[in-house]
């Protein structure tokens, strides 16, 4: 074996190319960001390699936390694989139910009652709202602002106890169950919606003034990270993430699901493709997601919230089945392959975090270290999701 | 000249940022100060699963044994034991008595079993440990013998603690919900 082949074989699959190179290319410091790093909110490690404050390579390596939820699929029945959604991404959980109920209904041929369609619409944008509050939180306290994330909090606190008066939980929802949502909603439930809308429309102009117009705030995020469209396809990025480069693909316009395509609403984009595109389109994304759940209060239709005459040992028929949905972070797939047994023969999910982080490294390169951290904030991941 | 009304405009997002942060400081507290104060919102808040008792005796859980929860649990956190008595007790293995009307070639000389075999509740285990808190055994219960608690509080120090015998909870309740305000003085 030869010397170079040696030196290759230290380390790992990602350190491998870092190793030889150094020696050509002169006086660069490799530095290890994380698996347990501040901003990378989760088991993420970048490797980067450093000349002077400036980066020359960057490497995201995946797998802290994989969980193998997708071979769990496998080995438990078609409703007890429910709960393992709640925990793929822990911050936008209901999307995820989302993903995996409409897969399973569109395997089967099962309709949803339109109150249930309703309700759906409602929880699921009030979670989106939730995720998109804690990333605007974390994000700036990867940037060195404190305060902000405890103003996200508090209403990410209105948001949690609205959920739990219908899930029960406060994070890790298993609210939709297959034809249906597990439980119905309550006046306490709309009354309360009503007021948040209300609230939280006067709370989005004090965000904007005590952040997003901060002239600090636009020195970190302006011009830095520019995505241009292409790449952003290339990688396959979706949600704020590409629309902050320009592009209006949104699942629920695209191809919409349940009832998104009998609500108005727009999906905003940025210009540049900038870190500020990515964090303008996420907040008036919460705008958005108040006319939504506003439209949704108001057409909330009577009936069943589950559909009446549901077997009791779900089989569903042999095939394959692909559904996907919007989540805070971007396009959320579910893909099913059944062979008519007790439980799915194979689950792939589709994560969007997967495809938002990989561009990461090419985006990363050649700029400030501190920089990179704010485009890492920019892209608004969830590890867990990531590595499934 | 447009550098400097730049900056003058940096410098007003910081007043107007300072402003905000002024006005709230006056707000009332938001933050719940935990064991002075407690949150109200629990009447939602799932706990552990509990047995629901019988209408007529608070001491019996409503609970048939049909072994649905045991059976769609993800996690397989419940666990039950159960004896048959009176007619059709001493069939046997109780798991067989799950459905008396099956035959098989062993079974076939003997007399029929009774319609209705009588049986007990041994034991209703949860290892809340494991539990996801799905609500599927709850929402699965064909008689809603299982509900969530509200039990929020619930400590412990070793893995055994979470090992939770539901019929004894439900015979002698040791930590039933207390109203939220400040603990009284002990
Ligand atoms: S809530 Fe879910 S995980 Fe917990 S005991 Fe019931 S079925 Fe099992
Ligand atoms: S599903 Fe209900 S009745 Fe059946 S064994 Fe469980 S608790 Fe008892």
């Amino acid at each position: 074996m030869s010397q170079d082949a040696n030196a290759r074989l230290t380390g790992d699959f990602y350190t491998a190319p870092f190793g030889p190179r150094i020696e050509e290319e002169g006086d660069t410091l490799i530095l290890n960001m994380g698996p347990q790093h501040p901003a990378t909110h989760g088991v993420l490690r970048v490797i980067v390699e450093l000349d002077g404050e400036y980066i020359r390579r960057a490497e995201p390596v995946l797998g802290y936390i994989h969980r193998m939820h997708e071979k769990m699929g496998e080995v438990k029945s078609w409703v007890q694989y429910l709960p393992n959604m709640g925990r793929v991404d822990y911050l936008h959980a209901l999307a995820w139910n989302w993903a995996y109920v409409g897969a399973v209904e569109k395997l089967m041929g099962l309709a949803v009652p339109p109150r249930a369609e309703y309700i759906r619409v409602i929880t699921c944008e009030l979670n989106r709202i939730n995720s998109h509050l804690l990333w605007w939180g974390a994000y700036l306290l990867d940037l060195g602002a404190f305060t902000p994330i405890v103003y996200a909090f508090a209403d990410r606190e209105r948001i949690m106890d609205l959920l739990q008066m219908v899930t029960g939980s406060r994070l890790t929802y298993c609210y939709y169950r297959f034809g249906g949502v597990s439980a119905d909603l309550g006046d306490e439930f709309i009354r309360g919606t009503h007021e948040f809308v209300a609230d939280f429309r006067k709370r989005l102009p004090m965000y904007r003034g005590l952040v997003t117009d901060n002239m600090i705030l636009r020195g970190r995020c302006e011009e830095i990270g520019v995505l241009s469209p292409e790449t952003a396809r290339r990688y396959g990025a979706t949600g704020p993430v590409l629309r902050g480069s320009g592009v209006a693909y949104d699942v629920r316009r695209a191809e919409p699901y349940s009832v998104y395509d009998r609500l108005d609403f727009t999906v905003p984009t940025g210009r540049n493709g900038d870190a500020m595109d990515r964090y303008e389109v996420r907040m008036e994304e919460m705008n958005q997601c108040l006319r939504i759940i506003e439209q949704a209060l108001e057409a909330l239709p009577d009936g069943a919230h589950i559909a009446p005459d549901l077997s009791e040992r779900l089989l569903p028929p042999k095939g394959e089945v692909y559904f996907a949905v919007e989540g805070a972070r971007g396009k959320i797939g579910v893909y099913l392959l059944s062979d008519g047994g007790p439980t799915p023969y194979r689950v792939k999910l589709r994560a969007p975090g997967f495809s938002n982080l990989s561009l990461f490294a090419e985006l990363a390169q050649g700029t400030l270290l501190a920089d990179a951290v704010s485009i890492l904030g920019s892209l608004d991941l969830v590890i867990p999701e990531i590595d499934r | 000249m447009k550098r400097l009304f730049k900056t003058l405009q940096g410098l007003w997002s910081l007043a107007v940022g300072l402003k905000i942060t002024g006005v709230e400081l006056f707000k009332p507290w938001l933050t719940v100060h935990y064991p002075r104060q407690e949150v109200d919102n629990l009447a939602t808040f799932r706990g552990h699963i509990e047995l629901v008792p019988a209408a007529d005796d608070p001491q019996t859980p409503r609970c048939i044994m049909c072994w649905k929860c045991v059976e769609i649990c993800p996690s397989r956190c419940i666990s039950l034991r159960l004896h048959a008595v009176g007619e059709g007790a001493e069939a046997g293995d109780p798991g067989l008595l799950l459905a008396p009307e099956l035959k098989s070639p062993y079974s076939a000389h003997l007399p029929p079993p009774p319609d209705k075999i009588e049986r007990v509740l041994d034991s209703y285990r949860l290892n809340y440990s494991l539990c996801s808190l799905c609500g599927l055994c709850v929402q699965s219960c064909p008689v809603e013998a299982i509900r969530f608690s509200r039990n929020a509080y619930l400590v412990g120090t070793t893995r055994q603690d979470f090992d939770l015998d539901l019929l004894a909870r439900l015979r002698n309740p040791v930590d039933a919900p207390r109203p939220p305000g400040p603990r009284p003085p002990t």
